[in-house]
Order: C-alpha cells, then structure tokens, then sequence
C-alpha cells in the first residue's frame, strides 16, 4: 500500500524532502573555532601536565589555583566538553538513523557535555577559590 | 543504523564461468551479475575474453562479452568517449568509466567489475538512479534571474568570470563521485553528494545567475550540504580529473562569509 504510493509520487518528492532547515553553518564554524582554539588551549593543557609530573597534591593544588592557570583550566574544560559534543552530534546523525534513537543520543550528548564542563569549572573554582 | 554487512539476499555468490578457447592473449573479467526475474541473489560470473582481438578499454571487453560469448550481460553505455557518464561502474575497486579506463591500467590478476556502490541494482551493471536525478533536479540547475534578458543579444559574460566555471562546467553527472562518498551511502536519501554539490556550485558561481542568496537558503542544512566530511574519495575517483570537494568547500566559505561571524 504504501509502496504503491510512493510509486505515485514524483521523485523530486522525495529528493526535495522537508526542505532546508536553515542552519548547520553555526555549527560547522563554530566545530571549527573550537578546534583551533584547542590546538593553543591543549599545548598549554600538556605543558602543565608535564610540570606536575613527580609533584605532589599540594603542589599540583596550587598550580591549578593560580589565576591564570585556573582561568585557562576553565576555558581548555569547556571547549574540550563544547567541540565534543558538536564532532559527537556529527558522528551520530552520520550513523545512527532510528529516529527515537537518533533523538535520545542527540539529547544524552548535549546534557552530559554541559554536565561535564559545569562540573569541571566547579572543580577549578573551588580549588582557586578556597586554597 | 547505518549497514555495514550486506542482508541476506544481496550476498553474492561465485556464478558461471566462461574460458576462453585458443586465446592468444586472455584475460579474466569477473563481473557482478543480478537479474530480478529469477529470485536468485547476485553472483559473479567469470568471463575470460582473448585481448588480442579486443579493443583496449574496459568496456570494449564488456561488449565483446555481450556479443560473443553471453548476450545477457546488461549495462548502459552510449558515447564510448567518456561524455556521457553512461557507463558508470565499479572497476577494479574504483568508480570509473569503462570507456575511458584502459584495460592495461587495471591492476595484475582478474579484472574485477561491480555496478556503483550502494545504489538500487536495476540489472547486472546497471543501478537505479532516479533519486540522484531528482537531487539534481531539486537544485534547479538552470540560469535564474531577476533581470529581464537582454532585448537582442544573450547575457554577457567576462573572460575572467567564464574561467571560474571551469572544472566545473565538465561534469557529465556520472555519479562516479556521489557513489564512492560514504557519507552518500550512510545519508543519501538528504545529503546532496559531491555531484549534486558541485553543480550547485556552478550556478552559484555563475556571473550571470542572479539568484545566489536562494540557492545558498536551500543548502544551508546540516543534512543537504553539511554531510560532506571532506573524506575526498569524489575527487580521487572523478574519471573527469575534477575536485567536487573544492567546490564543497568553496559553498561553505560563501555560508560562513554572508553572516556574522
């Protein structure tokens, strides 16, 4: 039945669809944006890393609780949750075609990338603010 | 999700074989045969033609089966001199066109012959299309304007602005590259492909189209323009020597240069 109307259809039907959403450009420039910024953001990450190799917790401490540090800890964390969750969004509206799935990942992604960087500027605030 | 394996009735099978008799110079083909009259799945059939009494393209080897040895094999071909993006297929792993890829270019061993990948199969080599022409369609690729036409004479056009149209005015709509895109494969049904893409682009680049801003609106999806992943398989398989990726690019630019950043 349905496949008999499908017949009936035209095929630009199909290939128009539901037409163009209007977006998509915001998402790949700013996919962009994130990514080079976390070229500069992540040579900094692994410089600090490399720093607090062999010190210990008090060191490591209050290393993270200098304001400079704090603040670019802040910023690496939420560009590192924000390109993630926009290259995730890509990979799962490339493979994943249930829609009911498709939806739930799409959602999933989103509130535990928000999740992720609140929690991990919570974590940077309370050691630069209480050491 | 996205398939990965082929279902059940589309595996193939090994199919017949045909040797060739006193051959001076043979040469395997093993070529990928479906019918939907008998129910079968798909299976390769092995022909082996003498290339000392066979022109030297691809498909010069394919006619010569069809006349000679098995008039049941099917596939579309019409100007022999690759300007009409007919015979499209998979050959020794890439998309091409048979007339225009030397059968001494293929690699050493058997000749290995598929129909383009992850289309519809109408016949043997011969897939359906239908979709991908009414994604060409659906651009409406043809010369829009708001200003009336000149009274006497055509709308002019500048040596330098004709030069942009250049490798892109060439494609012959093949769907050599569409075909070879996995992001085509996985999403097809939306995404427009390289081929499709590039002709958008050859009317947005037009000097004489008036009408950019409307055919920037209709691309400017996540699904339509935005599947391209720069994967580059379009422009490595083009039998044309084209870059459908560059002009991808060059679309996304314009999208990114018309609003704040």
């Amino acid at each position: 039945m349905s496949a008999a109307k499908k017949d009936l259809q035209n095929p630009l039907k199909r290939a128009r669809g539901l037409g163009s959403a209007q977006s998509g450009v915001g998402h790949w420039w700013t996919q962009r944006v994130t990514a080079a910024g976390l070229v500069f953001l992540s040579l900094w990450f692994v410089s600090l890393a490399l720093c607090l190799l062999h010190a210990d917790y008090a060191t490591a401490r209050a290393a993270v609780s200098k304001p400079w540090n704090a603040l670019l800890m802040i910023v690496f964390l939420t560009t590192v949750f924000w390109h993630a969750a926009l290259g995730l969004q890509v990979v799962v509206e490339d493979y994943v075609h249930t829609r009911w799935k498709e939806v739930v990942s799409l959602v999933l992604i989103k509130f535990l990338a928000v999740l992720g960087a609140l929690a991990g500027v919570l974590a940077v605030l309370r050691i630069a603010l209480t050491h | 999700m996205a398939e990965f394996t082929l279902p059940k009735n589309s595996k193939v099978r090994p199919g017949k074989h045909y040797p060739a008799k006193d051959a001076k110079k043979p040469r395997t083909f093993r070529i990928y045969r479906w019918t939907p009259d008998d129910g079968e799945n798909p299976r390769i059939d092995t022909y082996e033609v003498d290339l000392a009494a066979c022109g030297p393209m691809v498909l010069d080897a394919l006619l010569k089966i069809k006349n000679e040895i098995d008039s049941t094999l099917t596939l579309r071909r019409s100007c022999r001199e690759g300007i009409c993006g007919s015979c499209a297929m998979n050959i020794d792993g890439t998309n091409t066109l048979a007339c225009t890829r030397a059968i001494a270019d293929c690699a050493s061993g058997d000749v290995k012959i598929y129909p383009l990948p992850n289309m519809p199969v109408i016949k043997d080599l011969v897939p359906d299309l239908t979709h991908f022409y009414a994604q060409f369609a659906s651009i409406r690729p043809w010369l829009r304007t708001q200003s009336p036409a000149p009274a006497d004479k055509e709308r002019l056009q500048s040596p330098e602005d004709r030069k942009k149209l250049d490798g892109l005015y060439e494609c012959i709509l093949c769907a050599c590259c569409s075909t070879s895109c996995p992001s085509y494969w996985w999403n097809g049904e939306k995404y427009l492909g390289p081929a499709i893409l590039l002709q958008a682009y050859r009317w947005i680049v037009d000097s004489r189209d008036e009408d950019t801003g409307a055919r920037l609106d209709d691309l400017e999806d996540p699904f339509k323009l935005y599947r391209c992943h720069t994967i580059m398989n379009c422009a490595r398989t083009c039998p044309k020597g084209l870059n459908p990726a560059k002009a991808i690019a060059e679309i996304k630019k314009l999208m990114v240069q018309r609003r704040s950043v």
